[in-house]
């Protein structure tokens, strides 16, 4: 039991990832030019902007918005994006009546190759542990207030299947290119959150 | 294991976490350490696999799961896999912060190695399975009356309990059997659908629950 490495004293984290870090590069175990690159590539390249890019593409192609919704995971790999917690990926469509939220209740499972790492408030006890019992209420303390006609599903990732929320186009965005469309997708409306707002608003 | 981590439906947590302006990847240099140097902990360093790596997470002190940062959870399960492999010695850890601090203090040698002898039969936890599903889209089905100290993905709040079957997912490893090195045991896995009010009473919030579920996890109604 990992109790047993309590002590009387105890260390912060960072300290003691320091002390880790010096063990194991000192026994040759870990490059800390790897780690840098580890780090560097989710800082950089991992990130919602490629479930953006996803939620963009399938808003301005019918016909990929259907592939998209039949095999994410096929989806995601026509625009290059793929691999570690990607192995199977279903897009969730949110519509007038249907409202999409994803939570992990047993750890912090994510699509990172969609979204990257995940937000702290994703990793937080309070929305692991409330999402499944009182999504309502968890959406309104986020900001957003669904109608009554509008069925909440809430999706639990316990296995390997990652879920993207493919939110609703706000209204306006007619003559907007995919690329703008792109920027305006947040994170938290590709987990279900939060909708996406209308540019300007 | 009936753990903190399993916190489905757990009440007096308080308000969520509103989303941060422009959330940094990691809060603060050490958390991409440990995250880089837990990545690689799963398989390269300790011979371990997914599995074990959440069974590890799992057993954070109840305590610092709730209270520290969650990176705190990938040093305590890197902590655990490489003291368990046989690559750390117990309390190395500590030691080396109080080397580092000045503190004279003795470090323990390494250990003799204990990697596990176990080999993954593919890549990743998607696997193919011979046998036919046993439940289709639209089967009624009812979660089992599962108690393990080990690893599994089966939460507590839908033990017990009736759903029907949604669609039918890719085939993959079982959890509960390949956290501890048994075997891969692949399974057919399954969107299984739970009314909120079969999972928490007549007065629950109108909404469905959709959770994916390995086949022994479940029993035809």
């Amino acid at each position: 039991m990992a109790t047993e490495t309590h002590t009387e004293e105890t260390f912060s984290p960072a300290e003691r990832t320091e002390a880790l870090e010096d063990i194991l590069t000192e026994r040759g175990l870990v490059d800390p030019k790897v780690l840098a690159g580890l780090i560097r590539n989710f800082e950089e390249n991992v990130g919602p902007m490629n479930g953006a890019k996803v939620v963009a593409h399938a808003w301005v192609d019918p016909e990929y918005r259907a592939r998209l919704l039949a095999d994410g995971r096929a989806a995601a790999e026509e625009l290059g994006f793929k691999g570690a917690q990607g192995e199977a990926i279903i897009a969730l469509e949110n519509t007038d009546t249907v409202h999409n939220v994803v939570v992990c209740t047993l750890c912090s499972c994510y699509p990172w190759p969609l979204l990257g790492l995940p937000p702290s408030w994703y990793k937080d006890p309070a929305y692991r542990a409330r999402a499944v019992r009182e999504p309502r209420r968890v959406l309104a303390e986020f900001g957003l207030e669904l109608g009554e006609g509008v069925e909440v599903k809430v999706w639990d990732s316990t296995a390997e299947v990652r879920y993207l929320v493919l939110p609703q186009r706000p209204a306006g965005t007619e003559s907007l290119s995919e690329e703008e469309l792109a920027a305006l997708v947040t994170r938290d409306a590709m987990v279900g959150i939060a909708t996406v707002p209308a540019p300007g608003s | 294991m009936d753990g903190v981590h399993d916190l489905g439906g757990m009440e007096n947590l308080g308000a969520v976490e509103l989303p941060e302006r422009d959330e940094p990847v990691f809060h603060e240099p050490w958390e991409g350490r440990i995250f880089a140097i837990g990545a690689i902990c799963q398989t390269r360093l300790t011979g371990a696999n997914l599995d074990a790596f959440r069974f590890a997470i799992d057993r954070t002190p109840p305590e610092e799961y709730l209270a520290l940062p969650y990176f705190n959870r990938w040093l305590r399960m890197a902590e655990t896999l490489l003291t368990e492999t046989g690559t750390l010695a117990p309390g190395a850890i500590d030691a080396r912060v109080r080397r580092r601090r000045g503190e004279a203090v003795e470090e323990p040698p390494a250990p003799e190695p204990n990697r596990p002898d176990y080999k993954a039969t593919g890549p990743g936890s998607l696997r193919s399975v011979d046998d036919p599903p046993r439940f289709a889209p639209g089967s009624r089905v009812r979660t089992v009356d599962l108690h393990t100290s080990g690893h599994t993905r089966l939460p507590r709040y839908v033990r017990r309990r009736e759903g029907t079957v949604g669609r039918v997912q890719p085939a993959q490893v079982l959890p509960d059997t390949n956290a501890h090195f048994i075997a891969e045991n692949p399974q057919h896995v399954y969107s299984v659908r739970f009314d909120s009010t079969e999972l928490w009473g007549p007065e629950a919030e109108p909404f469905s629950l959709y959770i994916d579920l390995y086949e022994s996890y479940l029993e035809a109604v």
